[in-house]
């Protein structure tokens, strides 16, 4: 009896498609993904069990660490809106390419009155502006500057956006209380009694 | 899964023209497919876990409207203050009513207790909750608050508040050597 022999197929299949696909959602997923951008201090965020995620939009992050705290808001329009607003509350006027400066940094820390040189910097000589060490906003009550830059970001997200801004604290564990202390009495006193912390999740 | 180039060729040709070899126009994609997915698989990790995650935190007003406050009784309430070295002080009632117990984080530290109070606070007050009234201290830290807080979280302790510290309260933990 002859043996059947059975025809063997080549391994080979067309990739061609496949390939397609798999740039295709790669494509996608490059395009799609934010970087996170960097803290300006290192920051150890506790954790706490249950834990909601922060909406992407609509947000602003006060960053706490090593008693400075930096402040940043989402969305470029209420970056610059925010900066002309509490500029003419301390009397310094921006240029248009200072403003296009400042809406590009992702987070800022520093008295209002160094801000300006730092933007110039940045635009003239970007190496020498990022060894710069930001000193934080100052939170004393004289100067109020926390206080104006959180309540201009609100007023501009309102206006612009007509929603509430959230406000987060991202805080770092080994902060001593007092910082954070204030930096809640400051939100309270423009009546922002809820807000986040943003936290880690962890198991029971 | 490398491919052969088999196709006829112009080799068996005897004598004819030289042709030249026709190479096949597929190429070997496995190792580009490889990297292709990889790389997604990197995206699509990444992307999902950057979300950052946060707790809700409710303070209460400070306005001075207090017309619609109810007053509750001392010994509902249990107060935590945060001291220094992640030390915690506890009390039912007001400053002074019964000495402060000396805790600390974890489950068979403040956990227990608030567990313990809060049976007892609704068994002496016909089923009522406890209200619990956090103190940080100026020595305690950022971490502190929000284990306190998840401590109330997990023994379902959904009164409570953080509130600023008092002298009095201040003086339990210098003399407790917790501040």
């Amino acid at each position: 009896m002859p043996r059947v022999k059975i025809a063997r197929k080549s391994t080979a299949t067309d990739m061609t498609a496949m390939c397609d696909v798999a740039f295709l959602l790669l494509t996608f997923f490059i395009m799609t993904s934010k970087f996170k951008a960097d803290d300006p201090v290192p920051v150890a965020i506790p954790s706490y069990t249950k834990t909601i995620v922060l909406p992407e939009e609509n947000t602003a992050t006060l960053t706490v660490g090593h008693g400075k705290v930096f402040f940043s808001v989402d969305g470029d329009k209420i970056r610059a809106s925010m900066l002309e607003q509490v500029g003419q509350l301390y009397s310094i006027t921006f240029t248009p390419e200072e403003k296009a400066m400042f809406v590009t940094l992702p987070t800022f820390g520093m008295d209002i009155q160094q801000l300006k040189p730092y933007l110039d910097k940045l635009i003239t000589n970007p190496e020498q502006a990022k060894s710069f060490q930001q000193p934080g906003i100052p939170l004393d009550t004289v100067s109020n500057q926390l206080f104006n830059w959180v309540r201009e970001a609100r007023k501009a997200d309102v206006a612009l956006n007509g929603k509430a801004l959230l406000i987060s604290i991202k805080g770092d564990k080994k902060e001593e209380y007092p910082t954070i202390g204030k930096i809640i009495a400051i939100l309270q006193k423009q009546k922002v009694n809820k807000f986040s912390l943003i936290t880690a999740s962890k198991g029971l | 899964m490398a491919e052969l180039n088999t196709g006829g060729g112009g080799g068996g040709h005897k004598g004819g023209k030289v042709r030249s070899k026709k190479s096949s126009t597929r190429v070997d994609l496995t190792a580009m497919v490889d990297l292709a997915f990889l790389l997604i698989t990197f995206f699509m990790l990444t992307t999902t876990l950057l979300k950052p995650k946060a707790m809700d935190l409710v303070m209460p007003d400070k306005d001075d409207h207090t017309h619609d406050q109810l007053p509750v009784p001392a010994t509902r309430t249990m107060t935590i203050l945060l001291g220094a070295n992640d030390k915690v002080e506890w009390f039912i009632g007001l400053p002074g009513d019964q000495p402060p117990t000396t805790d600390n984080f974890g489950k068979d530290g403040l956990r227990k207790a608030l567990t313990e109070n809060s049976d007892k606070v609704k068994k002496s007050h016909g089923g009522q909750d406890m209200i619990v009234i956090i103190k940080p201290s100026d020595h305690s830290n950022y971490n502190n608050l929000v284990s306190a807080l998840d401590e109330l979280n997990i023994t379902g302790i959904e009164r409570h508040a953080i509130v600023d510290i008092s002298p009095v309260e201040i003086e339990l933990l210098k003399r407790d050597h917790n501040y």
